[in-house]
């Protein structure tokens, strides 16, 4: 009480004489603010930085001649052709098996089974398997598709092939592509539903023609987004067998061969690239990281492209 | 629709996996800790330093940066910041990594540390890593403070209380489950991040127990990837194999406790409101 009563006065003064305005309210609102600039101006600092460090690649030689090459130890003509190429292949394989399958059971989930304690159970796996750290992945990769299904996936490598590394990837995604298309079904407005189901449609039709073209968008942005996440993850590759040296794939080799043979992949060659001592493969790794950086950029803007053209069109 | 196949598999994928696991790692607890090689206390003391440095990092930040988006931002500076910590968030662990080694390190901290501190330390790994979990964290403390319903805000301003008291002693603990559920899924995040720690704290081969952040370090999941590294090491029946068995199966433990802790914060949260 004795406080207040000699507070309350110092406080009304000071704000009636205009002076000390309110400062540790905007010393508060600055610092808050600090704070989010200060995570954005990491994030410009990292851009500027891969880019001033690939800066001698881009002058030195050109950018196709970069990306053309084949994997080398010799940081003078070491290209990425390799590790682009199966990036390339292992999105692929992530859209072939994760996309339809999630989106499917996405839809199986939120549409037709029931609320019952099966279901919950199976919701609650799937978030926790989104928060499984994707290195663990890589272990279930290497358990399955390497070890146990070695035979099939790569018989002349020991199961460390593409088709190893892109299932694994698949199974690291599928999750992430659920839980993401269900938030996009369960945005729905259930009042379309009914509408559909109150003109006769069956549970199919109204979601096929009402439900799903509503869902569209954000089911795009969801996957694309997901695809985007496989496309940086390089931890599972490294279990299941990506590698960052020259290997040969021979212009007479089948896709067959190729699918079943060793790969590399971006990411992974990021990590053995940033960690060797010569100096050239600095700005090699920095180069790569630019490459990596464009081709995420180049997949979010399809994914706000479709999310814009779909939103017209409903 | 193959839909329940798919689940079914999916899950019997997933009892594969365990069942793996758990046969390998029983199997191993006898001789692991024994041997000076398989020590998993350096690697769990590794993990916790690197995390904690980590959440060190991203709590101050995401957090604030949470309640600048929440409470302070206008709608238009929103718009334009919130896609701009997205955009953080979209960037691949190994771009982190390589930044942590070769601008975090050598530019930041030795000029603090001068010659204190070695090339590839658990320090840059930690920051890095915290780097990484600041969206993260952001975006889900933000949800949380942004679903405390605006007539609280209001009373609190119809009291007379300040926009900083309002932040501060209304919006903060009517959204402490979601702030703490933030916390621990960045937490947990920052636990299972592998490529940040591997590339800049030095994870060939093995590690000497050590708490000096200064020093090169291992954490769990650095340790299965550098097991990986040797890769045509791991494809054998030898301990290295079973030990990154026995290494997932801890990791796998310790984040699905706290994601399932988290995800019990936000029921809290949903149903509050």
């Amino acid at each position: 009480m004795v406080s207040t009563s000699v507070d309350v006065p110092a406080v009304v003064r000071q704000s009636l004489s205009g002076k000390g305005r309110d400062r540790t309210g905007t010393l508060f609102a600055w610092s808050l603010m600090l704070a989010l600039l200060l995570s954005l101006l990491i994030l410009t600092v990292l851009l500027w930085d891969v880019i001033a460090d690939s800066l001698s690649v881009w002058t030195d030689r050109s950018f196709g001649d970069f990306v053309g090459r084949q994997l080398s130890a010799n940081p003078d003509v070491a290209g990425i052709w390799q590790a682009f190429y199966g990036s390339l292949l292992l999105m692929v394989f992530v859209i072939v098996f994760a996309v339809p399958t999630g989106v499917a059971s996405a839809i199986y989930l939120e549409e037709y089974a029931a609320d019952n304690r099966v279901s919950r159970t199976i919701n609650a796996a799937i978030r926790n398997l989104a928060g499984v750290p994707s290195i663990v992945y890589g272990i279930l990769g290497l358990a399955i598709f390497v070890k146990l299904l070695g035979d099939v996936t790569g018989p002349g490598v020991e199961g460390r092939s593409l088709v190893s590394g892109g299932l694994t990837l698949a199974v690291l995604v599928l999750p992430i592509v659920i839980i993401t298309t269900a938030e996009a079904l369960r945005a729905v407005p259930n009042s379309i539903r009914e509408g559909a189901f109150g003109v006769g449609a069956t549970r199919f039709q109204a979601i096929r023609h009402h439900v799903l073209p509503v869902a569209a968008p954000g089911i795009f942005t969801g996957t694309i987004l997901s695809i985007a996440r496989a496309f940086g993850e390089a931890a599972p590759l490294l279990l299941v067998g990506g590698i960052t040296t020259f290997f040969q794939s021979g212009a007479d080799s089948t896709f067959l061969d190729v699918l079943q043979g060793r790969f590399s992949a971006m990411p992974v060659l990021v990590f053995s690239w940033a960690r060797l001592p010569q100096e050239g493969f600095r700005a090699l790794t920095a180069a790569l990281i630019v490459v990596m950086l464009v081709v995420l950029l180049l997949i979010n803007f399809t994914a706000i492209y479709l999310r814009n053209r779909y939103e017209k069109t409903v | 629709m193959i839909t329940i196949a798919i689940i079914v598999s999916l899950a019997g994928e997933a009892w594969v996996f365990i069942s793996n696991v758990d046969l390998s790692s029983l199997w191993e607890i006898g001789w692991f800790p024994r041997r000076g090689m398989f020590d998993i206390r350096t690697i769990v003391v590794g993990t916790l330093l690197v995390a904690g440095i980590a959440m060190l990092v991203a709590t101050p930040l995401g957090l604030g940066a949470a309640m600048y988006l929440s409470e302070y931002a206008r709608p238009r500076v929103r718009r334009v910041l919130k896609p701009a910590l997205e955009i953080l968030a979209g960037i691949p662990s190994v771009v982190l990594g390589y930044f942590a080694l070769t601008f975090i390190t050598p530019e930041i901290l030795k000029a603090i540390f001068g010659n204190a501190i070695a090339g590839f330390n658990m320090l840059a790994a930690g920051i890095g890593v915290g780097i990484l979990t600041i969206p993260l964290v952001a975006s889900i403390a933000e949800d949380s403070m942004r679903a405390v319903p605006l007539a609280l805000r209001e009373a609190s301003y119809g009291l007379g209380a300040s926009r900083m008291s309002t932040s501060v002693r209304v919006v903060f603990p009517a959204a402490i489950s979601g702030i703490v559920a933030a916390l621990i899924i960045g937490l947990s995040r920052a636990i299972g991040e592998t490529m940040v720690v591997a590339i800049a704290s030095g994870a060939t081969g093995g590690s000497l127990f050590g708490l000096n952040v200064l020093e090169p370090g291992q954490t769990m999941t650095a340790a299965m990837a550098s097991l990986a590294i040797g890769s045509d090491q791991v494809r054998g029946d030898d301990y290295a194999f079973q030990s990154l068995f026995f290494v997932g199966l801890l990791l796998f433990l310790v984040t699905l406790v706290l994601n399932v802790l988290s995800e019990r914060f936000v029921r809290r949260v949903r149903q509050r409101y």
